[in-house]
């Protein structure tokens, strides 16, 4: 079901402002990256122009052999998860995992048995078992987090992109998370592409890492390789920070790799 | 609300620097209560008093009189279809609003709220010159046998002009602040944008809408300028409630001009109930249409 | 609609803006901007000579001076009051507050015929007040004063509901700045709060200045519309019309459109000017 993702020399622009100069990226089929950088450096337009949420001015997102230029959102499929979680406020938490189910045309709609089975088991799966007539109000951060990440699930995406993911949770709910989102990563396989600020949540949960600046790719590479031989300058600078904040014995896990070469 | 502690009770003395002495609230609350007492209640109470002056019984009459049935008729059906027709249009203008950015928008913004600066007068005459008996189009109309001046195409038209703002001023705040990653949400899981404005966009406005829709209703029934002009006053045809208020009121039938009267006052007050309901039940979600 | 070049919209995902646009512009258009064009191109068509001829009559004249001047003085009175009871709601507990508060809106709801009649029933010389100002050897109905009182019923939300928001977000902390600092209450409420409230005050006075201007249900009745004393400008033009006299109903109403318009074009800048000047409160 996860199939590989290539970006080929996206540009985008706004009026005089480009958001990113050509930006190609090639992801694995069940891979988890990351997109790290600074604000303004283009990231989450690069997540929204993978999504289809932006159009880009040239360049092209493949899903497998898949041009999806030209695709609708619908055609897409993918799992996007907002920063700020976009659950529909008027819904409740089973009404919101339904939804996407519920709006497909009727002829490819699943029964209303088919789909209160598949919530139920994916509301399972992200550990909010009987919240489902509660509506987004009445959860907390995390678990609202894990409502949106359901919603994108349910569809069945080719794809799971996540914008900020742990942007808005504090620092202890966060750790958790984190942790949690790696081991449903393992269990799902999910070609997963996740924007973050956090050099630590990057280097903590990714197979590999994007570092954009000023809307290029700067550099790409798994932790160690980019810890050991930062491409520019400017990663170098970006990265000063990771290697003073992570604790001793992470940054000794991030290192050994290196160690090893 | 971060709001509750600084509003200190009369009854105590201020604990703060910041509020002002017992005599200086009482005074200032005084002055207000006078103030609103004597122009916003004593009319109000005067259309009461009036209409039942001689007792009920000649109220009761004057709802008999076919003319004034056939005006409560009118306005009805005027409302009917102005405020439908502004729904939509409200609807459609903040949706293009609110969830685009496009060249022109602030413009747009003005031209909807066009109408609040014009005298309702001004708003019949326009139709009047367009499509009265020696407007533009008049003759075009009268030889076709369309009668829109002195007619209720020209009511509708006039009463739909006069209104046109309240549904979409009372959106496009609420759905700016919203934002659109609800709609893209909707979108990425595969909603089409039909379902998705029915099912996403408007159930998140709808106590806004109907916020909006009620205001414009009372304002649609209670018309009196521009309907005045395009109307022609023609009895038990082309007269609104607010019509006949003044027809009766100049013919010194006053007990009916107030009976006529009470019945719009007794709606405006039932629109001020459910008006402050939703206010108090949606704050939160109203809160950026109280700023006009 | 939707392929409509970038650089007047920006791409969006989001369907349904040619349509939503499309609707909005058509009855836009249709409903009030043809209208009004062919206000103004009727305007054009009568000829400097002949306008300035009917816009120079002294009953003319009368007429706008009488609706510019009452509806100034009701708006400069609502401003006054529109403001204290704005203060008084916002910043009290009492007993019967939100009545009041939604009272307020009581000028939006009721029709402005059952208001006119009901206000001269009040200030006419055989109505309660109306009565009483008479026996101290003035009248209130069919003159200007009138005219005021029903304008300032009508002008008084506009005031209260703009200010009353942004009254409620002036911090607390300014407040407890200016009194540590050693201000008076009546210093720091008029030097630290209310300059906050000025610019919302402003669009308040001029919503209800605009809206005054306009009136006409209200008034004609409690105005006594005697020409060149108590005949408001709209009465005029609807005069003119019943006379078909649609030249002189439309140099009228577009005098009344532009000086209106440029009114509240000052009133914009001065507000884009304060807002500048102060930041955005």
């Amino acid at each position: 079901m996860s199939v590989p993702v290539r970006v080929r020399d996206v540009e985008k622009s706004y009026g005089r402002y480009p958001a990113l100069k050509g930006v190609t990226l090639n992801i694995a089929a069940g891979e988890l990256v990351a997109l790290l950088g600074p604000s303004g450096s283009g990231k989450t337009t690069l997540l929204r122009a993978v999504a289809g949420l932006e159009r880009p001015d040239s360049g092209n997102v493949f899903f497998g052999d898949l041009d999806a230029n030209g695709l609708s959102l619908r055609e897409r499929r993918i799992g996007f998860v907002f920063q700020h979680y976009a659950l529909f406020r008027h819904m409740t938490v089973f009404g919101n995992i339904a939804f996407g189910l519920r709006a497909r045309p009727r002829s490819t709609r699943p029964s209303e048995a088919s789909i209160k089975a598949k919530v139920l088991e994916l509301m399972r799966l992200v550990q909010l078992d009987g919240l489902e007539n509660r509506y987004p109000a009445q959860l907390s951060g995390g678990q609202r987090q894990r409502v949106a990440l359901a919603r994108a699930l349910a569809i069945e995406p080719r794809v799971l992109l996540l914008d900020e993911p742990f942007g808005a949770l504090d620092a202890r709910v966060r750790k958790d998370l984190r942790k949690w989102l790696k081991d449903l990563h393992r269990r799902t396989g999910h070609t997963t592409l996740f924007v973050t600020h956090d050099q630590d949540e990057a280097f903590e949960l990714a197979d590999r890492i994007a570092i954009l600046n000023n809307g290029v790719i700067e550099q790409v590479g798994t932790a160690a390789e980019i810890l050991a031989t930062p491409a520019t300058p400017f990663i170098s600078g970006f990265i000063e920070g990771i290697s003073m904040a992570a604790s001793p014995r992470e940054r000794q896990a991030l290192l050994r790799p290196v160690a090893v070469q | 609300m971060a709001m509750s502690d600084r509003l200190l009770p009369l009854s105590h003395a201020p604990k703060r620097a910041t509020s002002e002495t017992l005599l200086t609230r009482i005074l200032l609350i005084g002055i207000a209560g006078l103030f609103l007492g004597t122009i916003l209640f004593l009319p109000l109470l005067t259309v009461f008093v009036e209409a039942t002056r001689k007792g009920w019984t000649p109220i009761l009459e004057s709802f008999q009189d076919p003319d004034t049935r056939s005006a409560i008729r009118l306005t009805l059906l005027v409302a009917a279809i102005a405020v439908p027709v502004n729904a939509v249009i409200g609807l459609a203008a903040s949706w293009a609003i609110a969830k685009f950015e496009f060249r022109g928008k602030n413009l747009l913004l003005t031209l909807i709220d066009l109408p609040f600066s014009i005298s309702p007068v001004i708003s019949g005459v326009v139709y009047v010159l367009l499509f009265g008996a020696h407007g533009w189009l008049g003759p075009w109309l009268s030889s076709h046998g369309i009668e829109i001046i002195f007619a209720v195409p020209g009511i509708v038209l006039a009463t739909i002009l006069v209104t046109f703002p309240f549904v979409a001023r009372e959106l496009i705040p609420l759905m700016q602040s919203q934002g659109t990653s609800e709609e893209e949400a909707a979108l990425t899981l595969g909603a089409s944008g039909w379902y998705t404005f029915f099912r996403v966009m408007l159930p998140n406005v709808k106590w806004a809408l109907l916020y909006g829709v009620l205001l414009c209703n009372a304002r649609a029934m209670g018309e009196f300028g521009a309907v005045s002009v395009v109307s022609g006053h023609i009895r038990g045809l082309t007269n609104t409630m607010p019509l006949q208020i003044e027809i009766l009121y100049n013919e010194y039938n006053f007990v009916g001009a107030f009976a006529v009267a009470a019945l719009l006052a007794a709606l405006a007050l039932l629109t001020l109930v459910a008006k402050s309901a939703l206010e108090w039940m949606f704050a939160g979600e109203l809160a950026a249409c109280r700023r006009h | 609609m939707d392929s409509l070049p970038s650089s007047l919209r920006q791409p969006s995902v989001i369907p349904g803006f040619g349509l939503a646009l499309g609707l909005t512009l058509a009855a836009l258009s249709l409903i009030v901007l043809i209208p009004l064009a062919a206000l103004v191109l009727r305007a054009a068509s009568i000829g400097p000579q002949a306008f300035l001829e009917v816009a120079l009559e002294s009953r003319t004249l009368a007429a706008l001076r009488l609706s510019f001047g009452t509806a100034l003085a009701a708006a400069v009175i609502n401003s006054v009051f529109g403001l204290l009871i704005a203060w008084v709601l916002v910043r009290y507990r009492f007993p019967g507050r939100r009545i009041i508060d939604s009272a307020v809106d009581l000028p939006f709801a009721l029709p402005t015929a059952v208001a006119g009649i009901a206000m001269t029933a009040i200030y006419a010389p055989n109505g309660p007040i109306g009565a009483i100002a008479q026996s101290m050897g003035f009248k209130v109905a069919y003159t200007p004063v009138g005219i005021t009182i029903a304008l300032i019923f009508i002008g008084l939300p506009f005031v209260v509901r703009t200010v009353q928001p942004v009254l409620e977000e002036v911090e607390q902390d300014i407040e407890e700045a200016a009194a540590l600092l050693g201000a008076s209450r009546a210093r720091t409420v008029f030097q630290v709060v209310l300059p906050h409230v000025y610019p919302a005050l402003l669009t308040g006075f001029a919503l209800a200045f605009a809206r005054g201007v306009g009136e006409y249900g209200s008034v004609i009745f409690i105005a006594g519309n005697i020409p060149e004393v108590s005949e408001i400008a709209p009465l005029l033009i609807v005069i003119k019309l019943e006379e078909f006299d649609y030249g002189g109903a439309t140099v009228i109403a577009t005098v009344m459109l532009v000086i209106s318009f440029a009114m509240l074009f000052v009133i914009n800048a001065l507000q884009s000017w304060s807002r500048a000047k102060h930041g955005n409160v």
